[in-house]
Parts: C-alpha cells; sequence; structure tokens
C-alpha cells in the first residue's frame, strides 16, 4: 500500500496515528518538555492558618465529628511523646511517632467508609485511630503480649485490624502500593457479581520517599490500565530518615508523577485537616466514578519528629528547623483554632483533655505491660494454614532443648511455658 | 528434546495466532539435532512410548488418586499447554473468584496456557497487565488478601525475581504476620514457565524452585506430565496457601497424554512412585524424570538391578516420608534436577537422608546427585548442562558399583 492509497486519518500531517499516543499532535518546532514549562501542581488549602474556612464551597463537618478528631490527633500525639520516651527507658524495642502528620492520617481516614480496605505504610496511627483502634490494641501490639491479634510476631508499630479492614502493616517500603490496586480491583470485581454490596474503595498510604520503589510505578501503572477504585495517599513530608526531597526525586514531587500515569490527582496541604478530608471525600467519590479508577493524593507535610527510636535526625537538619515547623503550622493547633473559632474548645478543655488521654495512655501502657507473651507455640503456627510436620518435628525440637535445658531460657513471660510446644 | 517455536519467546512474540500455526507446521522436524550417529544412551526421550504418561484412557482412569467418579469418566488426549488451559478454564468456570492475568494471557499467552480463557470467561477476569513482574505479584497478592484467587503468570521463571521481594516477603508473610486476624494469601498461584528447552540460553531456561524451597509459607509445585499438571494445579487453586507453581516448557508440546475431562485434584507435598525398585531410589521431578526414566531401562537391563523412580511433585514442604522409607528399602539414592546442583533441591534431599538416624545407617552408598553445573545457561552448551541419559546412567552405575 503506498502512501496515497492511505486513510486520510493515516496520512494526516497533523495528527499522530501511532498506537502509543494516539491524542498526539505533529510538530514541526523541536523542543524538549522541560518540567519548568510546566507550573508546580498548586496546594490545595481550605482552612486559613488562624482556623477559618476560606474555601465556601466546603460544607464544615458536624461538630461532634470535628471534636472526635481533634481528640484523635491529640491521642496520636500523647501517645507518641510517652512510647517515644518508653523505648528511651528501653520498655519497647521500638516505635515510630507520626507528629506533623496527624492531620493527614486523621483527615483522610474520616473521609473513608467503615467497609473500605486501608493499607498503610507505619506512620499512620492516626488512621488506625480515627478507625476505631483501641488503646488496648495499641499496646498489646506495641509490647507483643499475648493480646497482639498479631501474635507477638512483628515489630513495634506494624498494627493491623481485620474487623477495622486494615491491612497489617509490614517493613519493606512500598509492597503495599500494588497490593492496594489488587485490593481495589477485587472489590470493583465483587461488586461488578454482587451489587448488593456496598460500594467500596481501598486507600494506601505511603511516603514520599517509597514513591521511589519500582511498586509505586507498578502499582499506579496497573491501577490506571484495570480502572481499580484506589486513593493512593502520599504523606510528603520532606524526609526519608536523613534523605532530603531534593536527593529523592527531581519532578514537582510525587503529585506530578499521577497524571503520567493517566491518575486523578491532587496535592494538598497536609496540615489542613479539612483539606484533606474534602480532598479525600472527592477522591473516594471519582474512584467509584464510571466503574471505577485510581486518584492520588499527595499531602504536603513536615516530619517533625525523627525518623524511628533508632534515629537522631539533628544529625541532619538543623533544630531550628524543626522547631521553626513545630510553632509555625501544624495540624492540630490548626484544628484547635478551628474549634476556638466556633467556641468549642478552650484552654481548659485543652487541658482537661490531654490530662484524660494521658491517663488513658498510662493504663493502657501499664496493663500490656504486664501482660503475659504469647504461648511460644505461636512461633510455628501459620507459616501455612496447616502446620506441616517439618515444622512440627522443628517444635518438639524446640521443647527438647527447653527441657535438657532448662537453666539456659526463661520461658516464664511466655504463656503456657515451655508445654504450648507439645504436639 | 524438542524446542518450542521462535515465536514463543520474549520480545518477539506475535499476537497473531495464524502465524504460530503456520511455524509449528514447519517446525515438525527438528531443528536442533543432538543425536551422534553411535549414541546408545543420549537418545531424545520419545514421548509416544514413555511409560511416564498414560497413553490409553485406560491407564489414564486406573490412577489410583482420583477420586471414582473421575475414573468412570472419560478422557481426552492433550498435551501439558492444554492439561493447563483445562485445568483453568474448569476453575473458572467453577467459581467466580478466580482471576487470571499477567503479561500476554488475554489472547492465549505466549505458550497457549490461557487460549479461549478472555473469550469464554469475560475480559474482566482474564486480562493483560503491565510488563511489571512486582506489579503482577503485588497486585495478585491485594486480590487474594481481599477473597480472589488469583492466578498470576509471570512469563518465563526467569523474570520473576523483581517480584521476588512480593513473593518472599509478602506472598509467604502474609498469614504469619496477621497472626489471629487469619487474614492470607492462600488464593494466589503464580504460574511459570521453566526449565531448559534446547535454545533459551541464560534467560529462557532457569529453573529457580530452589530460591522459592528456602522460603517458609511457599508452596512450590511442579508436575511432569499433563495429567499431573491439571490435577496439582487445580489443587494450588484450591489450596489456602500461596503456590508457586512451576511448568516445565519443554513439555508444553512434547508430553501427550489422555487426561481424564472432569475436575480432579491431587495431592501437594505427596511424592509419587513412578516404579518400583529395590536396589537404588532415584528422586527427581518435572522435565528430568522422562531422562531418568530412560537411563533406568538401560541401567537395569545392563546391571541387572531395579531402580526405584520418585516424583516429588511437591519440591517444598516435600515429602520426606516418602523418600526416606524408599532409601532405606534401597540403600542408595540419586537425586536428579535440571537447575544447578549447589544449594538445590537434591542438597536438601541428601542433608534429610544422611540426617535421618535411620536411613543414615542403611545407606550403602553416599547419596549421589546428577544436576546442571554450577554455571549459567550458556546457548550453545545446553546439551552439556542439562543432566542427561549419559550422566544419570553413570552416577547409577557409579552408585551401584560403590
Amino acid at each position: 500500500m503506498d502512501l496515497l492509497t492511505l486513510p486520510e486519518a493515516r496520512s494526516s500531517w497533523e495528527s499522530v496515528t501511532f498506537p502509543g499516543a494516539v491524542n498526539s499532535k505533529f510538530t514541526s518546532a523541536l523542543t524538549f518538555e522541560h518540567p519548568s514549562t510546566y507550573p508546580a501542581i498548586p496546594t490545595y488549602r481550605c482552612t486559613s492558618p488562624d482556623g477559618h474556612i476560606i474555601d465556601a464551597s466546603v460544607t464544615p463537618p458536624p461538630d461532634a465529628l470535628a471534636l472526635s478528631m481533634y481528640e484523635n490527633m491529640l491521642s496520636v500525639s500523647i501517645m507518641d511523646i510517652i512510647m517515644f520516651d518508653a523505648q528511651r527507658q528501653g520498655r519497647l524495642s521500638f516505635y515510630m511517632t507520626s507528629q506533623g502528620e496527624e492531620g493527614t492520617c486523621v483527615g483522610s481516614a474520616s473521609a473513608l467508609e467503615k467497609e473500605d480496605v486501608v493499607f498503610s505504610q507505619y506512620r499512620e496511627a492516626g488512621v488506625f485511630v480515627q478507625r476505631g483502634f483501641t488503646l488496648e490494641n495499641f499496646m498489646s501490639q506495641l509490647f507483643a503480649n499475648r493480646k497482639d491479634v498479631g501474635r507477638g510476631r512483628n515489630m513495634p508499630v506494624h498494627y493491623g485490624s481485620r474487623e477495622l479492614n486494615i491491612h497489617t502493616i509490614s517493613s519493606p517500603l512500598a509492597t503495599q502500593i500494588p497490593q492496594a490496586a489488587g485490593a481495589a480491583y477485587a472489590l470493583k470485581m465483587q461488586r461488578l457479581q454482587n451489587p448488593e454490596l456496598p460500594p467500596r474503595v481501598v486507600a494506601c498510604y505511603f511516603g514520599e520517599g517509597a514513591a521511589s520503589e519500582g511498586d509505586f510505578h507498578a502499582a499506579l501503572n496497573i491501577a490506571a490500565t484495570r480502572s481499580c477504585p484506589v486513593i493512593f495517599i502520599c504523606r510528603n513530608n520532606g524526609y526519608a530518615i536523613s534523605t532530603p526531597t531534593l536527593e529523592q526525586y527531581r519532578g514537582d514531587g510525587i503529585a506530578s508523577r499521577g497524571t503520567g500515569y493517566g491518575i486523578d490527582t491532587i496535592r494538598v496541604d497536609g496540615n489542613d485537616i479539612w483539606a484533606v478530608r474534602e480532598a479525600t471525600l472527592k477522591a473516594r467519590a471519582l474512584a467509584l466514578k464510571d466503574g471505577g479508577r485510581p486518584v492520588l493524593i499527595e499531602a504536603m507535610s513536615y516530619r517533625i519528629s525523627h525518623h524511628s527510636t533508632s534515629d537522631d535526625s539533628f544529625a541532619y537538619r538543623a533544630r531550628v528547623e524543626v522547631e521553626d515547623w513545630k510553632r509555625r503550622d501544624n495540624p492540630i493547633t490548626r484544628l484547635r483554632k478551628y474549634l476556638e473559632n466556633k467556641n468549642l474548645w478552650n484552654d481548659e478543655k485543652e487541658a482537661a483533655a490531654r490530662s484524660r488521654i494521658r491517663k488513658e495512655v498510662l493504663k493502657a501502657f501499664g496493663e500490656a505491660e504486664k501482660e503475659l507473651k504469647p504461648p511460644l507455640r505461636a512461633m510455628f503456627e501459620d507459616v501455612y494454614e496447616e502446620m506441616t510436620p517439618e515444622i512440627r518435628g522443628q517444635m518438639a525440637e524446640l521443647k527438647e532443648i527447653l527441657d535438657a535445658y532448662p537453666a539456659e531460657y526463661d520461658v516464664g513471660e511466655f504463656e503456657g511455658g515451655k508445654e504450648s510446644l507439645v504436639k | 528434546m524438542r524446542g518450542i517455536h521462535k515465536l514463543c519467546t520474549r520480545g518477539i512474540s506475535s499476537k497473531n495466532p495464524r502465524s504460530i500455526s503456520i511455524i509449528s507446521k514447519i517446525q515438525t522436524s527438528r531443528l536442533y539435532s543432538t543425536l551422534p550417529p553411535n549414541a546408545r544412551l543420549n537418545i531424545p526421550t520419545d514421548f509416544s512410548t514413555t511409560p511416564l504418561l498414560a497413553h490409553s484412557s485406560q491407564s489414564a482412569l486406573q490412577n489410583s488418586e482420583l477420586p471414582p467418579e473421575v475414573r468412570n469418566g472419560t478422557t481426552k488426549r492433550m498435551n501439558l499447554f492444554q492439561s493447563i488451559n483445562d485445568a483453568l478454564s474448569l476453575a473458572l468456570a467453577a467459581d467466580d473468584s478466580v482471576l487470571l492475568f499477567g503479561e500476554d494471557v488475554a489472547f492465549g499467552g505466549v505458550f497457549r496456557c490461557s487460549m479461549n480463557l478472555a473469550e469464554n470467561y469475560g475480559s474482566d477476569r482474564v486480562f493483560n497487565t503491565p510488563l511489571s513482574e512486582q506489579g503482577i505479584v503485588g497486585f495478585a497478592i491485594g486480590a487474594a488478601a481481599e477473597g480472589m484467587k488469583a492466578m498470576a503468570e509471570i512469563q518465563f521463571a526467569d523474570y520473576v525475581y523483581p517480584a521476588f521481594d512480593q513473593l518472599v516477603n509478602e506472598a509467604a508473610k502474609f498469614r504469619y504476620r496477621d497472626g489471629s486476624e487469619g487474614r492470607h494469601v492462600g488464593g494466589l498461584t503464580v504460574r511459570m514457565p521453566c526449565g531448559g528447552v534446547g535454545h533459551g540460553a541464560l534467560y529462557h531456561s532457569q529453573s529457580p524452585e530452589s530460591l522459592f524451597t528456602h522460603i517458609p509459607g511457599l508452596r512450590v509445585i511442579m508436575p511432569r506430565s499433563p495429567i499431573q499438571a491439571k490435577g496439582l494445579l487445580l489443587s494450588a487453586i484450591a489450596c489456602n496457601d500461596p503456590c508457586v507453581f512451576m511448568e516445565p516448557k519443554a513439555l508444553y508440546r512434547a508430553a501427550v497424554e489422555q487426561v481424564p475431562t472432569a475436575a480432579y485434584t491431587l495431592p501437594l507435598s505427596k511424592a509419587e512412585i513412578l516404579k518400583e525398585g529395590k536396589d537404588l531410589t532415584i528422586v527427581s521431578y518435572g522435565h528430568p524424570l522422562y531422562t531418568c526414566s530412560s537411563a533406568i531401562e538401560k541401567a537395569e537391563k545392563d546391571f541387572g538391578i531395579s531402580i526405584e523412580l520418585i516424583d516429588l511433585r511437591t519440591v517444598y514442604p516435600w515429602d520426606k516420608d516418602c523418600v526416606l522409607k524408599s532409601v532405606q528399602k534401597t540403600g542408595r539414592c540419586l537425586v536428579v534436577h535440571e537447575s544447578m546442583v549447589n544449594a538445590g533441591i537434591g542438597a536438601e534431599v541428601a542433608a534429610s537422608i544422611q540426617e535421618d538416624k535411620e536411613t543414615f545407617l542403611r545407606l550403602e552408598a553416599p547419596v549421589m546427585r546428577v544436576a546442571g553445573w554450577s554455571v549459567h545457561m550458556g546457548l550453545m552448551f545446553e546439551r552439556f548442562n542439562i543432566p542427561d541419559v549419559a550422566r544419570v546412567y553413570d552416577k547409577i552405575k557409579k552408585a551401584v558399583e560403590y
């Protein structure tokens, strides 16, 4: 077939017919697209720093909800301080706080439905609190005691809850992102097969550092091509341990990548809880539209805390910078101002709430610390649905060792002692 | 060994089924002759007569592992890719929660394992994914975690490594870390073609099974024949643990037998004694079983011995009892596999044999291994790398003469 007999569209000199980019036009100007030719994606904010709602289209949430969200942020923040110190005293092995990011977590979680499925990274205690994870749940996990639903297997802060539809946290970064896409596809298929099921989305949290992993790329791409109802929520807090974002990426943050995958994207002020909530509410509706699609939210914040209890962040950033962020802009103080403007909150209430929460945390802490550890048998179970003969044999072998060398092992703190290893 | 046609290799796969059938016709004669004129041992397997395949309907249905209703049913002649296609089709038909996806599965798969499935079960349930192995397995884990039965395909086992993190750190540990919450990804099965094919070289020949057998939480399965593939694959799909299902690609077209048409499962983590014997036990799995069978035929005749042949079928968690019992009887053991000898399945089998007090005392010769050399699969050297009849025969000789 020669050029002259090609159909009109195929011989056009203006529009491209390459299958890989169907909406492209030809140009005779040789120009490279440079990031600087695009304006940086704006950061959506609906509350002013002094707590006034500035986006007229936002319907303020009910007061009771606003108050409970505020207390939830306070709870996370108070628990963080107590547990950080507890780790410093050697009373638990590890901890990670989420100071500065309470707004992103509590705000977005408040916009989700109970049945929505959550995948998280590790700095999302606010999501857990907002969905109903109790102080006892937190403490049982942190102390890996017999009430820990993870059966004492995971490091502290690797929470999970079936009842709350939050998958258990794992340490490898970004692995949950393609899983969230697959889970969202499952929810979509289940509703397609049974329209009586409620519409559900998956929310998936990760930091801006994790977004450099290959799994982030894999996930956004497959979520877009399979039209999965998933909300990707990136907590961009400026640091991945010691690595500042300048060494993490050179594009316009994480949000600018979303459109490259064909994904609806927004950047929000993570210190503005109502902006986060509003964006997540809209994202949820969008994610369920026309059979489903992914949405990306990049929530901007600042990691006020150290990365973890194993990190001293003043080794790589100035103390003054941190103090500045703590004072200048903070999701908790901003919501407090909002509540005070509405006469829902004052210094007295603040003091009472702080004192009550502190007592509750310390009580749960004390009880969890005293609890027995899970039975030793839990070490061998749940590798497979049923224990294999090999694992059974190894469990018996450990029992023999404990019997032969009783002075070498302290099994007293484990429920049932070594007897749980029988059979 | 018969080669796959060239269109079935990554990067040059055709989306046009017609061109594939044309190529198949041209390739009815062997392109890669490895048979020297005077060879007595290294004669290519004649799949039409091998005792490892059920050549008649009757022999297929005699299998005592099949339930009575299947044994009273019918059979159909199928090769390995057709029996896998049949298993996938039965699984998709039986359960709406079964999904099948991977690179190029929608048009039938580069090895034809998913032929007609997208047409019959819909593009929502059988679909192509972007070209990203970590994405495929991560996606599958998420779908399985939310109650689907996710059948993920990795186009070649050689390309599973980008998904290694997802398999090892996520799939294998999912149930364990969820504790009493009880969530798991048992609905996950990852299928992947594996093994040498005559001209696959470095990246179309690998058998990474022992990388997975080091991972508690995964079940690693490799069938040897169409009947096995169908039954074991349906078991893997039904199984509540994540399964790695490795399909010897050289057998896709070569191994043809009568396969029961009904749905049936075969037990996981259970070896099968393919042939009884009293002087030596050969433990193998997958494609080399045919090599072993040929070597056994020659060795039994030449040395006047009888050899027991065991197919592990599931390489982890494996059927140690079956192997130990056999070696206690024969006193000699040879492990044969295609992947590299170093830290391979043979190492685990040999160590377990010498570790078991009773079996150790009955050993009359060291446990020996015939496996791939500890090198990569260089294109022109494949026939010197993959265990062949001569190498198995020689080790049998050494074991009985020890």
